[in-house]
């Protein structure tokens, strides 16, 4: 407990928060037709990506799939900026290039959202590889579902990685589904993390719900690659509350509402409100600035993407090869 | 005839041929129990059951190949992509495998496979997700093709698709699974490798398959009101190419814009030009004008995509480049 006690707690909770409002508005905005495309929301998920690159240096890579806004937000990407990437504004991230699935922020070795299911998996190991090449001691992160670890690109990965002893860790979110498919019907074995002993890997569980424990496990396995430079990979137990993006359905054909309704009780960001309401280390009124605040900062967003510039029809050709 | 949706017409080719043959069987992301990613399937897991409509992990290649192994020894798969652009996961299978083993067997083995599913942009989902890839497909040989437009079209071709000894690409489009049409009753086929005029003119000919058929009978009406009587041919099988369809047209006409969603280097629309050219030169009074995308990744932001796509205003455009009124 006093260990715990040194842990920035609240920056976590205020950082959660800010991903959750912020996807509660880009989602309206989605309503309104401000935002289009495919737009995936991390709503339920936010401890896997805060507690993890909170557990990173601000220099290690990140990597990661379409579901990517919370990630951005932890590594600190400006909101304003993502949102305007979401409006496809000249002024987002990307430049209004990407849209939701493809955030990029070079200056904060942010390397990308990627949309082809397990595709980008092997760009981690290949940052990996450049660490060890170059001797630097950074380390990539790299996000994926739990829908990617059956494929052939995650397991040319992890062979890669693991063969070569490259510093990647590995972090499946798994959160249960992939679109509609429950994992027990597309991965053949059910403990996800065995998937890493395929490869001579080691691998670990993280309460993917609990910031707290995916902070302090990913802290150590992160300090651990750096220095052993061999790869980790980390299995976080997690769950989607909404649709797969925002075209599906939240619950229907493959889950009930009651299931749904069930895992919120285990949220991560009541549950860490309420542990630190308890333990007086914060007080409601606190909290409630907190949320003041963080609405301002979503406002704000909202409005710097809606009064943004379209990109110019230059931007169409400008991208595509470098000169 | 019925009056259904494009989706359903290829729902019902499906069925119909489970129904009448028990080696056909559908596989694929999300087709049985969420009912299909965009509905094409729905219904039939509760049909034929889950031995015969087969969710698959994310494992484009592994399924792909998969079902040659299992057409190699006498079955008979459709395998649903979910989009297109995962296909590119499967593109060695489909490619290496599939189009090849009849070749490299002597003849000794035939791969009976549908890979079906969207190809092409819909509104807005960015670079990965927006590729038309038809032509990738048509450099195969060993492949064939097919990129129906409408709902009569795409249940007669899918069809004969399932039908065929080969392995047969098709192309839909997410833009075409909700647009209606009358569809024959009963069994019916359309052949691979016919053409079909879908509109009659006499002033230039618009060739166009997709999605970009229902821009190309856009643009044709507009132009009709300023007196230009476009004929516009829709190829429906891009391998093998209808040739003389389409020559008779020009031959018609004189003049002919080809217009396709994917990009222009090396694109399905230059095969087309260039076989015209080659076999009736002497007719054109006009070079063929092509109209595609541009030759660039799809951008998300919106008025990017829309640059970045083929529109009506940019075939009639072409249309009067092709009748030197511009
Ligand atoms: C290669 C490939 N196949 C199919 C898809 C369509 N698709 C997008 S997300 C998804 C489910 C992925 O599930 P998971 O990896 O568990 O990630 P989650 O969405 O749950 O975060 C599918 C099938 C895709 N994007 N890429
Ligand atoms: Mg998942």
């Amino acid at each position: 407990m006093t260990s715990k006690q040194k842990l920035p707690l609240l920056e976590f909770l205020r950082q959660m928060t800010l991903i959750r409002r912020f996807e509660e508005k880009a989602a309206e905005m989605y309503a309104l037709g401000k935002i289009a495309g495919f737009c995936h929301l991390y709503i339920g998920e936010e401890a896997v990506a805060v507690g993890s690159i909170a557990a990173a240096n601000p220099d290690d890579y990140i990597v990661t799939a379409y579901r990517d806004h919370g990630h951005a937000l932890a590594r600190g990407l400006e909101p304003k900026r993502v949102m305007a990437e979401l409006f496809g504004k000249a002024t987002g991230v990307s430049k209004g290039m990407g849209g939701s699935m493809h955030l990029f922020d070079a200056s904060r070795n942010f390397m990308g959202g990627y949309a082809i299911v397990g595709g980008h998996i092997p760009l981690a190991t290949g940052i990996g590889f450049a660490m060890k090449y170059q001797k630097k001691d950074q380390v990539a992160l790299c996000f994926f579902g739990e829908g990617s670890v059956p494929s052939g690109n995650f397991h040319e990965a992890l062979n890669l990685a693991s063969l070569w002893r490259l510093p990647v860790v590995y972090i499946c979110e798994n959160n249960r589904f992939g679109m509609g498919t429950p994992v027990e019907r597309s991965s053949a074995i059910y403990d996800i993390a065995h998937a890493a002993r395929a490869h001579d890997m080691p691998f670990h569980h993280v309460d993917g719900m609990d910031v707290i424990d995916v902070y302090t496990q990913m802290k150590e396995i992160i300090d651990g690659v750096r220095s052993s430079k061999r790869p980790i990979f980390v299995e976080a137990r997690t769950y989607r509350y909404m649709g797969h993006s925002m075209s599906d359905p939240a619950h229907g054909h493959y889950r009930t509402k009651a299931e749904i309704d069930e895992q919120k009780k285990r949220d991560p960001i009541s549950t860490l409100q309420k542990r630190l309401l308890e333990a007086k280390e914060i007080t409601p009124e606190e909290v409630a600035k907190m949320e003041r605040e963080i609405q301002d900062i979503v406002l704000e967003s909202v409005e710097f993407a809606d009064k943004s510039p379209e990109p110019p029809l230059s931007a169409l050709t400008e991208y595509v090869y470098s000169p | 005839m019925a009056h259904i949706a494009y989706r359903e017409a290829l729902g019902q080719a499906m069925s119909e041929e489970m129904r009448r043959d028990d080696k056909v069987f559908l596989m694929g992301e999300e087709v049985g129990f969420y009912q299909g990613a965009f509905k094409v399937s729905r219904g039939m897991l509760e049909e034929f059951g889950p031995m015969r409509v087969i969710d698959t992990p994310i494992t484009e290649a592994g399924f792909t190949g998969a079902g040659i192994g299992a057409a190699m020894v006498g079955l008979r798969p459709i395998i649903e992509m979910m989009t297109f652009n995962f296909s590119i996961l499967a593109m060695d299978q489909i490619i290496n495998n599939a189009a090849k083993i009849r070749s490299m067997s002597g003849g000794q083995f035939k791969v009976p496979i549908v890979v079906r599913g969207p190809g092409g942009s819909a509104a807005r989902l960015a670079a990965q997700h927006s590729q038309s890839l038809e032509s990738l497909y048509c450099h195969i040989a060993g492949l064939k093709v097919i990129a129906p437009s409408v709902p009569k079209d795409a249940k007669g071709l899918l069809k004969s698709a399932i039908r065929d000894d080969n392995p047969v690409i098709c192309f839909e489009a997410q833009a075409l699974y909700g647009t209606m049409g009358d569809v024959p009753e009963g069994d019916y086929t359309i052949p691979i490798g016919a053409a079909d005029v879908k509109r009659e003119g006499r002033d230039v000919t618009l060739i166009a398959w997709s999605k970009m058929l229902l821009l190309c009978l856009r643009a044709a009406e507009q132009l009709a009101q300023q007196g230009i009587e476009a004929e516009v041919v829709d190829p429906r099988t891009l391998r093998p190419l209808d040739m003389e369809t389409i020559l008779n047209s020009v031959r018609k006409t004189h003049r002919a814009v080809i217009v396709e969603e994917a990009w222009p280097y090396g694109g399905v629309s230059a095969e087309i030009s260039d076989r015209i050219t080659h076999e009736a030169l002497d007719i054109l009074d006009a070079p063929i004008e092509r109209v595609t995308g541009e030759d660039v990744p799809i951008p998300y932001a919106k008025n990017l995509e829309q640059a970045a796509l083929p529109s009506t205003e940019k075939i009639i455009h072409a249309v009067k480049k092709a009748m030197y009124l511009e």
